[in-house]
């Protein structure tokens, strides 16, 4: 009994979680569509999460698109397969690397700072205030962050995808012997819209979910300095294991035959 | 719980006034726990109209929870409570907020919203509750900042650049901004120096005398208690144990409520401090 008795704790406490947190989303997406609507609110935020995460992303993809160009070239030179670049590094960016590191690199900035600044407006009585002035905090605080987060990561995904097949491009001409037209050529002639449109996809859910989980853990916060720094935590690594997860699945409803 | 000492309720009534009508808030049994905490325990008490009424009590005794109920902020588990006569406990969305838009409230640190400026802070019951004009909530910001001593240039300050007895003052232009029927006042003057302390207090009676509000207070401030107050309810283990005159709390009658106002370790009411 006592080995039953952990797992059965833990399981409740999983249900409990889960349900408040669907019920969390239910909320949060029924007051997205429902009026008052704060226009201001969400250009503010779509601003703090697509603007200002440009430089973090972008810096990422160009690297990851340079780093995939000089690795393959190791790797495909053994098969004298170079020629196969363009359309890898195109492919990896576009269908994975480009969503996925920019989901996560916006998890890391901008649900870390949701779930600290709602956490501390939490511990500070101040949704409590906005309730009082009969301002609903779903709408005030957390649809505007929904809003931008489901728009605001494929247009920054689609800036990724650009920036590093430059990355790709500007290794494989520089160092590695390219002709540049020609890798141009190879890339354009490779590109499918469904590796965009997927990747697309994976953004506007990334996007969702790291300011689902940012919002979710800043509200459920308690208990002062301590709790909101959980809340943090709590965000960025949430964001970070349902980005791969749901990498995976959505890769699976796309290209799985 | 069960091994406290039943307090005995009394009432000064002797020397209260009868007082008419409906009451502008009345609560009947209100219970509220967390977990196995119970931190009211069946709560009656009516607050009439143009009155200010305060609840006094330990650290710890439930006060905040009795506003954050009546407010809707938490969920009561048994208990009614009315304003104007309409019951509160299972209101939601809109018809809460309905309710909501009757309250002012300032918060024991102020509770100001950090990422917007004074007159922003001021003007936002108006702005997002009332949708009015951002112009003309300005100038109605700027009018209830300078009811409580502040001008234009601390109304375009950020929060964070103020002193605590500044939050305050704009804490309380916030509450009244919207000129509520009811404002609720939670430990006005906790963590200010006593001079401040007596400026708020005095702002708190002549905002609410100004426009005719009905006031409910918590604080165990005793000073502030006598200054801002008509009749006072003390609450002991979940329960209301006395509720009188402000006037007649030297002559309760009630040994916890003389414990309490004369701040006396020796009494019916035990701190529960364990030894290190």
């Amino acid at each position: 009994m006592p080995i039953l008795q952990p797992i059965g704790r833990t399981f409740l406490v999983f249900l409990e979680a889960t349900g408040r947190l669907s019920l969390f989303t239910i909320m949060s997406l029924s007051h997205c569509l429902r009026p008052p609507y704060y226009p201001r609110l969400v250009l503010r935020q779509m601003i703090e999460i697509g603007y200002y995460s440009l430089p973090v992303v972008g810096l990422t993809a160009i690297f990851t698109g340079m780093v995939l160009a000089l690795q393959s070239y190791t790797g495909f030179a053994r098969f004298s397969a170079e020629s196969a670049i363009p359309n890898v590094v195109v492919v990896s960016i576009t269908r994975e690397l480009g969503p996925v590191l920019a989901g996560l690199m916006v998890a890391g900035r901008v649900g870390a700072s949701m779930a600290a600044e709602i956490g501390t407006m939490r511990v500070t009585e101040q949704i409590d205030a906005l309730d009082t002035l009969a301002t609903n905090p779903f709408k005030y605080l957390i649809a505007p962050r929904l809003i931008a987060g489901l728009t605001m990561l494929p247009i920054l995904v689609l800036i990724a995808d650009i920036i590093g097949v430059f990355g790709g491009y500007l290794v494989s001409t520089q160092k590695l012997g390219f002709n540049p037209a020609a890798y141009l050529q190879n890339t354009w002639d490779f590109i499918e819209a469904q590796d965009v449109i997927s990747g697309l996809v994976k953004a506007a859910v990334f996007g969702f979910l790291v300011t689902l989980m940012g919002c979710y853990h800043g509200y459920n916060s308690r208990g002062g300095a301590q709790g909101v720094g959980a809340a943090t935590t709590n965000a960025v690594v949430s964001a970070s294991i349902l980005i791969l997860s749901f990498n995976y699945f959505i890769t699976e409803l796309f290209f799985a035959r | 719980m069960n091994d406290t000492p039943t307090a005995p309720l009394s009432e000064g009534a002797a020397a209260a006034p009868a007082r008419q009508g409906t009451p502008k808030i009345q609560i009947r049994g209100l219970t509220k726990a967390f977990g196995p905490k119970v931190v009211l325990d069946g709560i009656d008490l009516d607050i009439y109209p143009g009155e200010s009424m305060l609840v006094i009590g330990g650290s710890g005794s439930g006060k905040s929870v009795l506003l954050k109920c009546i407010l809707g902020l938490l969920h009561p588990e048994a208990g009614s409570i009315k304003v104007d006569g309409e019951e509160v406990v299972g209101l939601y969305g809109d018809d809460l907020d309905r309710v909501r838009r009757k309250f002012g409230m300032l918060f024991q640190n102020a509770a100001l919203f950090d990422s917007l400026t004074v007159w922003e802070n001021v003007a936002f019951g108006l702005i997002q509750g009332q949708r009015m004009a951002r112009g003309e909530a300005r100038g109605i910001a700027l009018e209830k900042l300078a009811a409580v001593g502040l001008n234009e240039e601390v109304a375009r300050l950020m929060p964070a650049e103020l002193s605590g007895g500044m939050r305050k003052r704009v804490g309380l232009a916030r509450a009244i901004a919207t000129e509520p029927e009811i404002i609720f006042f939670d430990e006005p003057t906790t963590g200010l120096d006593p001079i401040m302390g007596d400026v708020i207090d005095r702002l708190i009676v002549q905002c609410v005398k100004q426009l005719g509000a009905t006031g409910l207070s918590i604080t165990h401030d005793m000073a502030s208690a006598r200054r801002i107050s008509d009749r006072v309810a003390m609450l002991y283990h979940g329960k209301i144990i006395w509720v009188g005159e402000t006037a007649t709390i030297d002559r309760s009658g009630n040994p916890y409520v003389d414990q309490f106002i004369n701040g006396r370790a020796d009494g019916p009411i035990q701190m529960e401090v364990r030894a290190l």
